[in-house]
């Protein structure tokens, strides 16, 4: 067995762990810090695919600053353990359930289909794509546009965070 | 890996760690002596000669005092904070070059735990953003109002500045073309006009200022430590810690002030370089004791930091609440921008010409 | 290429292993009187009044909030940063839009008093 191999398998396992984790626990600061655990593994699972700056960026954006905020909003609303509000949920119980099979079937699907480049050349051509010079080089000339675009996204979301709080701000 | 590899591995992490642990426990002591100094006091004087062994003598205190966790505490994540605190102020120095590559007994050897990283400070910026929840999770765990409003306010003041400090090293990236702190720490090794050294601070005052300023403000130290303002929030988020658990906040406290120190050392100082003297034919041959130079270079440059970090802490006085989050949203944030544009700009006419 | 990148995993192993250690062997050797007194928090003395988690300042959310933005912006600059003698003055020209986007948005929430404490 190499090395590769096994860190997938164990960061695979940590990361679906986490994830059934997350859904399953009451308290909602411990499913936050499961989602943490589980965007940390999603880390080492972007490093072993040689996809070094994805993986950074995974744990600084997502572990590192909106888990901070979904930290934060936890403790501002002081949400307490999960009630039990389940007898009157079933109705969004059972669609949560089929929306979320379905989602699974089309990704399986998605998955299989996928096409998957065995050739050593597509290997050998990977390992680089996942530096950070390789980044900076495709996303100001490829997807210069797109990037463009995120700027835009950020400004409304900017706008649309002061808006919502902005009544508690005069 | 070969069984070489690991063993050499090992070592250097429990070299690492023991630099770690014995730099905090002298810290701490500078720290005391220092603000003695500066008060007209004597200081620490009873344990060992003048008092050298008195961390030592506090972390066994520590040890064997007695675990209480507050009745209303949820157990698991009052565990867990100090845990998270101190892992991440350990696991931060994988990417910190201690001196040149040297060989020993025909094995070459990195003096860096993980060398040569891609992604190098951006892993230590990624790694320490994750500090925020050993602070958020203590205050919160801890079921005290002092310990939750001061854990939301040092999260509310590192996620703030976390801003500044990324931002202020763009206009350092540009300059070396790289985030691989190897190759920032080599290019540094140069000279411009063949006798200044090539150091990133000449460059980029502007830049090595707000990080300054945002290394104060991630450690929690005061004129920024406003989470532990003893008049107004007991402890902060400390307050219901004891023993050991406590001792660990105090250790990664001073680990991160070690911490930060080292890498303002590593970016805009040269890092281990010694200039003139590295360049010296004796040191051709000598590898070995090139690196011992080289350490004792980076220990220096680091220790005149630490010692600021010491100096302004029994200086200046607090900051207010607003005062700090003004100071790094409206001042800090725009300036290290500006910093950033102005060196793109002043780069890309740099290469026209 | 992830052989680079053990040793910072087994560093970020070791810093995890320490502090579980240290805690155990502590909650280990110290004494364990506990008394209904010793498990009260504390309050400065006085007798504590109801549970400390209560509803706070929709600022620190703001603030989490904007931190996200910024955050990201920031990210897309170190590829930009790292690449920039190889991309040119096309890459500025982009980079220079992105910022003054965004910068357009932060003179907004400043003027909206969003960042303003008191």
């Amino acid at each position: 067995m190499n090395i590769e191999l096994v860190l997938f398998l164990v960061l695979g396992l940590l990361a679906v762990v986490s994830a059934l984790m997350v859904v399953s626990r009451k308290s909602p600061i411990a499913a936050t810090m499961f989602l943490v655990m589980h965007f940390m593994a999603l880390g080492g699972l972007y490093l072993l695919l040689h996809a070094q700056f994805m993986a950074v960026v995974q744990v600084l954006v997502y572990a590192g600053a909106i888990m901070v905020l979904v930290v934060f909003v936890i403790m501002l609303l002081n949400l307490g353990d999960e009630q039990s509000l389940s007898e009157k949920v079933t109705k969004r119980e059972t669609s949560g359930i089929a929306l979320s099979m379905l989602l699974g079937g089309a990704l399986i699907f998605a998955v299989t289909r996928a096409v998957r480049p065995h050739t050593s050349d597509a290997a050998a051509a990977a390992l680089n794509n996942g530096t950070i010079e390789a980044v900076g080089k495709a996303l100001f000339t490829t997807y210069v546009f797109p990037f463009e675009m995120i700027s835009l996204v950020l400004l409304a979301a900017a706008v649309g965070a002061v808006v919502l709080t902005k009544r508690h701000l005069v | 890996m070969e069984l070489i590899d690991v063993i050499v591995l090992v070592v250097k992490i429990l070299i690492v760690l023991h630099i770690f642990l014995i730099g905090a426990a002298y810290v701490v002591l500078l720290e005391r002596k220092v603000s003695a100094w500066i008060q007209d006091r004597v200081g620490p004087n009873r344990v060992g000669w003048r008092g050298s062994l008195q961390s030592f003598a506090d972390v066994l205190k520590l040890v064997l005092k007695e675990d209480i966790v507050p009745g209303h505490a949820n157990k698991f994540f009052h565990f867990l904070a100090p845990v998270i605190s101190i892992a991440i102020a350990i696991s931060v120095w994988a990417v910190i070059p201690f001196c040149s590559p040297f060989t020993v007994f025909g094995v070459e050897i990195q003096p860096t735990i993980a060398p040569n990283l891609n992604i190098g400070i951006l892993l230590l910026l990624a790694l320490s953003s994750l500090g925020v929840y050993g602070i958020t999770l203590a205050g919160w765990a801890s079921n005290n109002k002092y310990s939750l409003l001061g854990g939301l306010r040092s999260s509310a003041q590192m996620i703030s500045y976390e801003l500044s400090m990324g931002l202020s090293l763009i206009g350092m990236m540009l300059v070396m073309g790289s985030v691989n702190i190897t190759t920032i720490v080599a290019q540094q090794g140069g000279y411009w006009f063949g006798w200044l050294p090539k150091w990133n601070i000449f460059v980029q005052p502007v830049g090595f200022l707000i990080f300054l300023v945002a290394a104060f403000a991630e450690t929690n130290r005061a004129p920024f430590d406003l989470a532990e303002a003893e008049p107004e929030l007991v402890g902060g988020f400390h307050t219901e810690y004891t023993g050991l658990k406590f001792g660990l906040f105090f250790l990664a406290e001073y680990g991160n002030v070690i911490l930060m120190s080292a890498l303002m050392t590593t970016l805009f100082f040269g890092g281990y370089h010694l200039p003139w003297v590295e360049d010296l034919p004796f040191f051709k041959d000598h590898t070995g004791l090139l690196a011992l130079a080289q350490f004792g270079a980076l220990f220096v440059k680091a220790l005149f930091w630490i010692f600021f970090f010491v100096w302004v802490r029994w200086s200046i006085p607090r900051f207010r609440y607003d005062q700090l989050m003004n100071l790094g949203w409206r001042v800090m944030f725009p300036l290290a921008l500006l910093n950033t544009v102005i060196t793109a700009i002043v780069l890309a006419a740099m290469k026209s010409s | 290429m992830i052989e680079q990148y053990l040793p910072a995993i087994a560093m970020i192993l070791a810093g995890v292993g320490f502090g579980i250690v240290s805690v155990k062997a502590h909650e280990w050797l110290g004494p364990h009187r506990m008394t209904a007194q010793k498990l009260t928090t504390y309050e400065s003395g006085m007798e504590p009044v109801s549970s400390a988690h209560e509803r706070f300042s929709v600022k620190f959310y703001l603030v989490a909030m904007l931190f996200i933005l910024f955050d990201i912006e920031i990210i897309f600059m170190y590829p930009w940063a790292v690449s920039f003698r190889a991309l040119g003055n096309f890459a500025l020209g982009a980079m220079l839009l992105f910022i003054v986007t965004l910068f357009v948005g932060y003179v907004y929430i400043v003027k909206k008093g969003a960042l303003k404490w008191d």
